[in-house]
């Protein structure tokens, strides 16, 4: 770790993303929400970003606007030192072979009526001028990677399983070799037993083809397996990152605790200390906190919590946090 | 509420001021349509022509034409038919409104009881051969032609077998007003109803069913069943009551075309002097004061009838309350 | 009736779908009993027949086309084969159920509290607001905030955990002996699982309530549970205390199991132990141990129909021998603790 650090792959400065819901013909009922807010990141090649939340804190739309799937309200997202904020989707075509998406649901972005070979040759077909028995046997290739047989290209995607059908979504973004994939809960509706298969898979691809993953879940375990980095939301903001074992093991922001100390663990003999219950649900976003997000359900609240938003500061080798009083170390 | 109340009633506004202005522009544009050549009569000559266009205002700008003729549908209100001259419109169509109202009202009460007892049997039944009766009986009341069914129903009633004591209560075809009498009113208008019926049980009762039928799929379905709460409560409280949706939605719009004058056929069968045979009559003889008249009489019913509907989905579903 | 005997005893349960392709089965002969106030997790991926096995227990498989075998005696009495009536007397007040799903399993066009007093009303002679009054104290119960208002909300209104807080609420609402969760933290955020898990655990405290908690989660097993069922492929494959089957699994498919779950604490392995292959499709089942495809150690022997055995009440379907399971277990995977 003494060589100096390369240049960021991604990198995002102040990134928000903001979105209307409701389309009343009066301005007081529309409502904004804030989805992603202010969001400063640097993502460098080869590592693994692990982003966690629970449900609605952004994480989704913050791995969509990394790969410009969205538009971005404000803020600066560059790829490669490129300001790609608001390039148009013809610029980004030549980008996209660089970067690209695994989601949760394989079977809604896989389209039904077609074999899956054909749909493994899209990105040839797009990218690159390949004859049709070239473009075969690269589909035959990239079936074979991702443990599949290359018979399957002939299937329909029905036909598979559902963790079948995730390795064809992996397929399908490794087929153009990108840098960067941002893998949005690609194993959260698998069985246990699958799920450990796909992390698995991504794992040894992360080695051959030296891949930078943005993976996003809600399960804490699943990230700490597969991330290097961390990154935790909470209504849109990250309140705090750093390396895994750091975060996970002395998590400085109370949120952070609250949510490692929420899973439950398959353990009966080494059972986690004393369980650090959130009251509540998270708020509404239309109508977030004031100051510190988390003050609402934040045992160590203050007035100070109340009106000034924390900003991420270090507290620890590459470990940020976003509190007014963050937990000892 | 009251927001949605006022951009509602504007709404309305905006749809009527629209088909009048259309009915109005496809008058002029008919071929054929000139009205003073239809006012004059046949082989009148090009002076008597000039002088009831000029009567008429039929050689002003349009916009002229169209303001001046509102002016007398709703303000003055003494708006006269082009073709039977004389005969004020506005009055002519009031007298018409009992009449589609009587004959739409009593089919929507008979359509709506039959079509929740077809939707929700064969719903709760289904694949039963009750179930399937019940759909092949509905199959064929859509598919039957109200004219046909109407005609039938007539010589049956009114020549076949009137004088056989089955029948004989029949009045002859007709309406009779309610305030004049209210069992001779209905007597007139069972058979009308019947008829005009039988098409929406069959329709109603088949959309019924089929949402029944994805309802009881769901989850809370489930959920009441396990409550230990009796099949028949779990059928209608939770599964009728949440399937109800498509069916309120498509009441208020045959609801409100009917009573526009969409029961046309039914009440020239029955020889009703509603609004649909009205609207038939006007435009046959390309009576443009008479044809506004009921067009916009028919507009402003279609949009009630939706506003109707949306008030409803407020007590049928509290998501849609929550949503305004 | 003596006390002393179990709450529910299920024998030889199958339930089984006909379909074009033929009789598919997807619960065969799983048996086991629940004594009163114990909780009992059942684990299992989708497929093994966890959450039929519930519905078959409540008669609540709707399917023209199930055919339920076997027998279901709550408190001595055989449940399947009931008449709607005499079932109906059961469920929601002996027996109640959550389901998964907290988004879908209430009535959306009906509030909160008239959910709960019809259930009440369907069991008790009460007045309405004898019922109601009763509700906002239930709700009170399970934690849901300001109960006097929320009585009257509609299903919508309410946050996730909210509604699964309400739907605990309407099962608890006839103190039934039995309660059985299916999933009933899946679709929830963690913060908000732990304090659903939290409320189960408080149950058979307050309502001496027994708890039959399906879950593919081994995590929230150890949580919850006193005793614990693994099911693979629509049979019981492992069954044990909990502290029995999380210190010493028996069954290959549980070591596969506590192998996929990557660590919360110390070091990360390289790789998860995964299971290799996918379970086996229902109309496809394999002669034979059913985990047999997917399992490293088989052998001959497998190619039988393996029962449930064992002694010390921790009991599993398999044919190795009992003695050297650890030591194959410890080849398998490399990192269990001493």
């Amino acid at each position: 770790m003494t060589e100096p650090r390369p240049q960021p792959l991604v990198r995002t400065s102040d990134l928000s993303k903001r979105y209307r819901v409701g389309r009343s013909p009066f301005p007081a009922q529309r409502r904004i929400v804030h989805a992603v807010e202010q969001v400063s990141l640097d993502i460098f090649p080869g590592e693994t970003l692990g982003i966690v939340g629970e449900s609605g804190c952004g994480k989704s739309t913050l791995g969509r606007c990394l790969v410009r799937l969205t538009e971005i309200t404000s803020g600066v997202l560059e790829f490669e030192g490129r300001d790609i904020t608001s390039a148009s989707q013809r610029q980004l075509r030549p980008l996209r072979r660089q970067m690209q998406m695994v989601f949760q649901d394989p079977a809604a972005s896989l389209n039904p009526r077609r074999r899956v070979g054909d749909l493994l040759a899209d990105p040839f077909r797009v990218h690159e001028k390949l004859s049709r028995s070239e473009m075969m046997d690269r589909v035959e290739e990239l079936l074979v990677r991702v443990e599949l047989l290359p018979e399957h290209a002939q299937r329909f995607p029905h036909e598979f399983s559902g963790g079948q059908r995730q390795r064809i979504g992996i397929a399908r973004a490794l087929a153009l070799k990108p840098r960067l994939i941002v893998a949005d809960e690609p194993v959260s509706a698998l069985d246990v037993s699958i799920q450990a298969q796909i992390i698995n898979l991504l794992c040894d691809l992360r080695d051959e083809f030296s891949l930078t993953y943005v993976f996003i879940a809600h399960d804490l375990s699943v990230v700490r397996q597969f991330s290097s980095r961390v990154a935790v939301m909470y209504m849109g903001s990250i309140v705090e990152t750093g390396p895994v074992d750091a975060v996970f093991s002395a998590p400085r922001h109370h949120y952070t605790a609250a949510l490692r100390s929420a899973v439950p663990v398959p353990d009966v003999d080494n059972r986690p200390g004393q369980r650090i219950v959130l009251k509540g649900d998270p708020p509404s976003p239309f109508d977030p906190p004031s100051g510190c997000r988390f003050h609402t359900r934040c045992g160590a609240a203050t007035s100070v919590c109340r009106n000034q938003r924390p900003v991420l500061s270090l507290v620890d080798k590459a470990h940020f946090v976003a509190c007014h009083h963050p937990r000892a170390a | 509420m009251l927001a949605a109340l006022v951009s509602r009633l504007g709404q309305m506004v905006l749809v009527m001021f629209g088909i009048s202005v259309v009915a109005f522009l496809i008058f002029f544009a008919t071929p054929g349509a000139d009205p003073s050549a239809r006012i004059a009569g046949r082989n009148a000559s090009q002076e008597t022509l000039a002088q009831v266009r000029h009567d008429f205002g039929l050689d002003r700008p349009l916009p002229v034409q169209y303001a001046l003729m509102m002016e007398r549908l709703f303000i003055s209100r003494d708006l006269t038919s082009f073709v039977n001259r004389g005969q004020k419109v506005v009055p002519t169509v009031l007298e018409a409104i009992p009449v589609t109202l009587s004959l739409v009202l009593g089919a929507a009460v008979l359509w709506v009881l039959g079509g929740l007892t077809v939707g929700v049997v064969a719903g709760a039944t289904r694949g039963t051969w009750l179930d399937r009766t019940l759909m092949i009986l509905s199959l064929i009341g859509v598919s039957i032609p109200v004219f046909w069914l109407g005609e039938v129903a007539n010589l049956v009633t009114q020549s076949r077998w009137h004088d056989t004591w089955l029948f004989s209560w029949v009045p002859p075809l007709g309406y009779i007003a309610f305030t004049e009498d209210p069992w001779g009113w209905f007597k007139a208008l069972i058979i009308p109803w019947f008829t005009l019926a039988t098409l929406y049980i069959g329709l109603y009762g088949r959309v019924l069913r089929a949402s029944m039928i994805e309802t009881m799929q769901e989850d809370f379905i489930r959920t009441a069943r396990a409550k230990g709460i009796g099949e028949r409560r779990v059928l209608l409280s939770h599964g009728l009551r949440t399937s109800l949706v498509a069916f309120v939605t498509m009441f208020g719009l045959d609801f409100g075309a009917l009573v526009g004058g969409g029961a046309l056929l039914t009440e020239v069968v029955f020889g009703l002097q509603g609004v649909g045979k009205l609207t038939y009559g006007a435009l046959q003889t390309l009576d443009l004061p008479m044809i506004l008249a009921t067009v916009i009489y028919a507009s402003f019913f279609v949009v009630m009838a939706n506003f109707i509907v949306d008030v409803a989905f407020v007590f049928i579903d509290p998501r849609v309350r929550d949503a305004h | 009736m003596p006390t002393d005997a179990p709450l529910l005893v299920v024998e030889n349960l199958c339930v089984s779908f006909r379909t074009e392709g033929g009789v598919v089965p997807a619960v065969s002969g799983v048996s086991f009993s629940i004594e009163r106030r114990e909780i009992v997790g059942v684990v299992g991926e989708s497929g093994s027949g966890k959450s039929q096995t519930l519905l078959a227990i409540l008669g609540l498989i709707s399917s023209p086309n199930a055919v339920v075998t076997g027998s279901v005696r709550f408190l001595g009495q055989e449940l399947l084969g009931l008449k709607r009536r005499a079932l109906d007397a059961i469920r929601g007040r002996q027996i109640a159920m959550i389901f998964q799903d907290p988004m879908t399993a209430l009535t959306p066009v009906h509030t909160i509290g008239d959910q709960i007093v019809e259930q009440i009303r369907a069991h008790e002679s009460v007045s309405r607001s004898a019922a109601r009054k009763r509700s906002v104290e239930l709700l009170d119960a399970v934690g849901l905030p300001s109960p006097e208002s929320a009585v009257d909300r509609y299903p919508h209104q309410l946050s996730g955990g909210m509604r699964q807080r309400a739907v605990i609420a309407m099962a608890l609402s006839c103190n039934p002996a039995l309660l059985i969760a299916d999933e009933p933290t899946t679709a929830l955020d963690v913060t908000v699982q732990a304090q659903i898990l939290e409320l189960i655990g408080r149950l058979r405290d307050t309502f001496g309530s027994a708890v039959i908690l399906v879950t593919h989660d081994l995590g929230v097993v150890a949580e919850v549970a006193d005793r614990v069922l693994v099911m693979y492929a629509g049979r019981v494959v492992e069954e044990g205390g909990k502290g029995q089957l999380f210190r010493e699994p028996l069954h290959p498919y549980a070591w596969g199991l506590f192998g996929s779950i990557p660590p919360m604490h110390g070091p990360r392995p390289a790789r998860l132990t995964a299971i290799p292959g996918s379970p086996p499709k229902l109309s496809q089942m394999p002669q034979g141990c059913a985990f047999g495809p997917r399992c490293t150690f088989r052998h001959e022997a497998c190619a039988a129909q393996p029962s449930l055995g064992g002694a010390g009440g921790h009991r599993s379907a398999c044919f190795l021998p009992r003695d050297s399971r650890q030591d194959l277990r410890r080849t398998l995977t490399g990192r269990i603790p001493a």
